[in-house]
């Protein structure tokens, strides 16, 4: 019998109540007293030097307040790369300025470098345009491919650097001689060169921020679409605007979605929040869906030359990588990690295989930045390797189950340290790979390539067995690596005198059900209805501090927080019960939302603890604390390592080079699931986003640095004809050895672990229709791309 | 994007020569051309209103013209400001060969477009450029030649082939 509440019951989203009624509240349904609205001229060429902008006639246009230009913010801070990293050779990245607005030089299409506020959006919008016609910026040749980019010290994205390159940095470098001895004397070696495609983040609510100026106590407010508020502030406060902290208030109400794309500090919040002070009144601004093309951060863009060096029966020895990361024409606030430590740490897979080494060199070029987005890194290097090991199946002649069952880590072999630095605390590869098997029906597959084959399909299955760490992050560690800020998270868990629950968490929810699931734990520990706690996020004021969420971490890193508050609550209330019930407190045990003397019938509700904590009539005044509030910081000893094994099949039409996704098998290892349909439905949309990457969605840079697919007639978002009925399945569970809740992680997985199982899939769907010759092809897997490579 | 081709002109690279010089005939070629003023020697200033695709936009800029070789080759290069469309530039070398009585006029066109233009049109500019030159280089010979002859009999009775507006103006 399912449970109907708590810790593993699939209850049903509470949040959803609100957002498929029209109810949620977003930031651009504000609307304030005395409002003005900002809009941002944005440049239309790749690179270029700002010669002069003349402001007067927009400056004079009807309803015009203000016009702003990069002059105006070159004395403010740069918005900062959260994360330091060391070329290969110990010299620190090159890290450029990245201002508020661009001055000197504009470096992407899109890169904003003047803005106007009006009364109206209208008038805003007509005084930009003048503003653009009256700017007079030089264009330069643009820097668009990456290789170009390192070889020509001539052009360059930023004056002081001189081949575009921010770092080149090797993981491990001590690993590096072993690794090219042990390629060199290997009896085989595999090569692939693959791009991983950029992608456009494309979340449903577009950017917006509203600035505030309350020049009574001086004080900001940013209501912006934020993932993070704690961070955004800190950025803002500390790095950019140079304010005190407690001066400035973030709040991130109901956000849809972000993906990753609003992690990050961008220059349209401080400029926001600079008018609201020059102008003494709310200053709003919503990106249009062409600047959300243009200025979010993008995802992926790498090209990887990856190496497997094995045995002639497929035992892996060795794998290298060469990858160029693209960072666009800035560093965003977490593009250095994402190529680097979100991406290297993971190029051993779930693998037993002792000789890894990685090399990433960063490059500028004239393009938006890139950042991490759903996945951000762990799915370039599931790619690499998922696909490479398919390719050495196919060269061998081995099968690519039993080569996955040869080479996976055992069960017994946990903790184990990987070549690349990272130790896995537990798992059982075998286990989800046995279950992934069972559910597709790998023994039946022969009759359905048959079935397809009548219907003149060709038919193939492709196989990803991936690993990746989340629950991010370990603060002593990533500060080891280059973090500028630690990676744990808060809670405060607040009973009211009438027995309800507030919780307040650092953990920022923009689609992913917390307000659900976090309500659910609190509910299962304290024995309370769900419905009596209430989960608030998405306010500095309100909140005590929070990293956000990414990286899978909510659950791993603030849950445990939430956790160890809801402890500290249990604990009081027993000290309470003591003394109401005249016992020892060693005595008091806790359940089912009863304190109760061991051995007795004498009892206290959880109500009547929290009553008496308000109206401390019979409480032990003179050695505790009257209220019931406690609040918990949690920093976790490691990442935690989801893993499982995806199966696709695809029918691939031989003579337009269609790909259908015929079925599609998730085997999960989560840890402990809190919720199952919430698992399964971030299962569904990071597998949705993975197919998205691996069949549609791909962003088009010309050479002169024109993106090409800037709307959704040329970027193509997987629709629901694109992508099957999911088979999920999360009953393999190794928990999580370092969390109190023993739980992984699951919103990225999807992402992660399906672009190589259909990339497979469409190769081996090919190589049984007799394209042997077809050994790759790049993502998006498109019609076109699939007809050439057959007719190639 | 790039393209290249040839016409055949019934008239003489001299008169083709001419044309080509005329703000007029440019005027009255280039599609969508509202206004056109200047000289050869100075450039031309010009607005042309187009739509691409989506987007539709009255484009100001200046047309020059560049390594001339008289009578044989010349550069047109053209560059506009679309406003909130954004930009569009290229460049066309136009070179003339004498062909029998007439002359072959090859042209080598490059043109780019950036702004929203590129990112809402880009599916669709190869073949709006091809339209345009081809539009262009139509009107052109026309303007040289007069217009096709539907079924080549003459209207007006008389033996000569119908005359270009251009032709006509010079009296050739």
């Amino acid at each position: 019998m399912p449970k109907d509440q708590g810790i593993g019951a699939s209850s049903k989203r509470r949040e959803d109540v609100r957002f498929l009624t029209g109810r949620g509240v977003y930031t651009d349904d504000l609307s304030l007293h005395g409002q003005t609205h900002a809009v941002f001229v944005r440049s239309t060429v790749a690179h270029g030097r700002i010669k002069a902008i003349d402001t007067a006639a927009a400056a004079a246009m009807p309803g015009v307040l203000a016009v702003f230009t990069g002059e105006d913010f070159k004395d403010m801070g740069g918005n900062p790369a959260g994360w330091l990293i060391n070329s290969r050779n110990g010299e620190p990245m090159r890290e450029p300025k990245r201002p508020v607005l661009a001055h000197g030089k504009v470096r992407h299409v899109g890169d904003a470098y003047a803005a106007v506020v009006a009364e109206t959006f209208q008038q805003a919008k007509d005084a930009a345009q003048q503003l653009a016609d009256d700017s007079d910026i030089e264009e330069l040749p643009a820097i668009v491919d990456m290789a170009a980019a390192l070889a020509d010290s001539s052009n360059r994205v930023h004056d002081e650097i001189p081949d575009n390159q921010c770092f080149d940095w090797g993981w491990i470098e001590d690993n590096r001689a072993a690794v090219d001895a042990a390629i060199k004397a290997a009896p085989h070696v595999t090569t692939l060169e693959l791009v991983n495609n950029r992608l456009v983040p494309n979340a449903m609510e577009p950017r917006a921020s509203i600035g505030e100026y309350f020049p009574g106590t001086g004080d900001y407010k940013l209501t912006t679409t934020s993932q993070n508020p704690h961070l955004h502030r800190l950025l803002i406060a500390a790095f950019v605007m140079g304010m005190p902290e407690n001066k400035l208030t973030v709040v991130a109400p109901d956000v849809g979605g972000g993906f990753g794309s609003k992690i990050y500090h961008y220059g349209e919040e401080a400029v926001v929040l600079a008018a609201a002070k020059k102008l003494a009144r709310p200053v709003r601004w919503t990106a249009e869906r062409s600047e959300s093309f243009l200025s979010d951060a993008h995802g992926r863009d790498h090209v990887t030359k990856i190496e497997l060096a094995c045995e002639k029966d497929g035992t892996f020895i060795a794998f290298r990588t060469e990858t160029m990361a693209n960072v666009g024409a800035y560093l965003s606030n977490f593009s250095t990690a994402t190529p680097t430590f979100l991406h290297g740490t993971l190029m051993a897979g779930p693998y037993k295989v002792p000789n890894v080494y990685v090399n990433v060199k960063t490059v500028f070029t004239n393009t938006a930045p890139v950042d991490a987005y759903r996945g951000a890194g762990r799915p370039e290097a599931t790619f690499s390797l998922e696909r490479v090991i398919d390719k050495m199946c196919r060269e061998l002649g081995l099968d690519p189950f039993e080569v996955r069952r040869k080479n996976l880590l055992t069960k017994d072999m946990f903790p184990y340290t990987t070549p690349v630095g990272l130790a896995y605390d537990t798992g059982d590869y075998h286990a989800t790979l046995d279950k992934a098997m069972a559910m597709a029906d790998v023994a039946g597959f022969e009759a359905r390539r048959a079935e397809s084959a009548k219907k003149g399909k060709l038919r193939g299955m492709g196989l990803s067995t991936w690993i990746e760490a989340c629950g991010i992050a370990p603060s002593n560690l990533v500060g080891v690596l280059g973090s500028r800020v630690g990676l744990y998270d808060a809670a405060t868990v607040r009973v009211n005198a009438t027995g309800n629950i507030s919780v307040m968490t650092g953990a920022h929810s923009h689609g992913q059900g917390h307000e659900t699931v976090f309500a659910q734990i609190v509910a299962e520990k304290l024995g309370v209805p769900e419905a009596s706690v209430e989960i608030v996020h998405g306010d500095t004021s309100k909140i005590p501090f929070g990293m956000g969420s990414y990286g899978s971490r909510s659950l791993a890193v603030c849950g445990s927080a939430m956790n160890r508050a809801v402890d500290k609550i249990i604990a009081k209330g027993k000290k309470i019960a003591a003394h109401m019930l005249e016992a020892a407190e060693d005595d008091i045990t806790f359940e089912n939302g009863n304190f109760s003397v061991a051995g007795t019938d004498k009892a206290k509700s959880f109500g009547e603890i929290a009553f008496s904590a308000y109206v401390p009539h019979n409480y032990p005044l003179e050695t505790l604390e009257p209220g019931l509030e406690e609040t918990a910081f949690y920093d976790p000893a490691n990442f935690t390592y989801p893993a499982g094994a995806y199966i696709c099949e695809v029918e691939v039409d031989p003579d337009t080079g269609k790909v259908d996704v015929a079925a599609f098998y998730c085997a999960d290892d989560f840890g402990n699931v809190m919720n199952p349909m919430i698992v399964e439905g971030q299962v569904h949309g990071g597998v949705g986003q993975g197919i998205g990457q691996a069949l549609c969605e791909n962003t088009s840079y010309d050479e002169s640095g024109q993106l090409l697919s800037g709307s959704y007639m040329d970027y193509a978002m997987p629709r629901a004809d694109d992508v099957p009925f999911y088979n999920v399945d999360y009953s393999c569970q190794t928990p999580c050895t370092h969390n109190p809740l023993g739980v992984k992680g699951c919103g990225e997985a999807g992402a992660i672990g399906s672009p190589p199982a259909v990339v497979n899939a469409v190769i081996d769907a090919l190589h049984r229709g007799g394209h042997t010759h077809v050994t790759h092809i790049d993502m998006p897997v498109s019609p076109s791309r699939v007809w050439s490579a057959i007719n190639g | 994007m790039e393209l290249k081709d040839q016409r055949d002109i019934n008239a003489s690279p001299e008169i083709v020569w001419a044309a080509i010089l005329d703000p007029e005939v440019l005027k009255a070629c280039v599609p969508g051309c509202e206004s056109m003023t200047g000289s050869p020697e100075e450039g031309y200033e010009a607005v042309v209103v187009q739509k691409v695709g989506p987007v539709k936009a009255k484009f100001t800029g200046v047309v020059t013209l560049s390594d001339i070789v008289e009578g044989r080759e010349v550069t047109i290069t053209g560059e506009g400001k679309g406003g909130p469309a954004g930009f569009a530039k290229g460049g066309a070398k136009v070179t003339l060969t004498p062909e029998g009585d007439g002359t072959r006029l090859s042209y080598d066109v490059d043109a780019k477009v950036g702004g929203k233009l590129a990112q809402l049109g880009s599916r669709i500019i190869d073949g709006f450029a091809k339209k345009m030159a081809d539009q262009f280089f139509a009107r052109f010979q026309e303007a040289v030649e007069g217009p096709p002859e539907p079924d080549g009999t003459e209207l007006d009775g008389s033996d000569q082939p119908k005359k270009g507006w251009f032709k006509r103006v010079l009296g050739g």
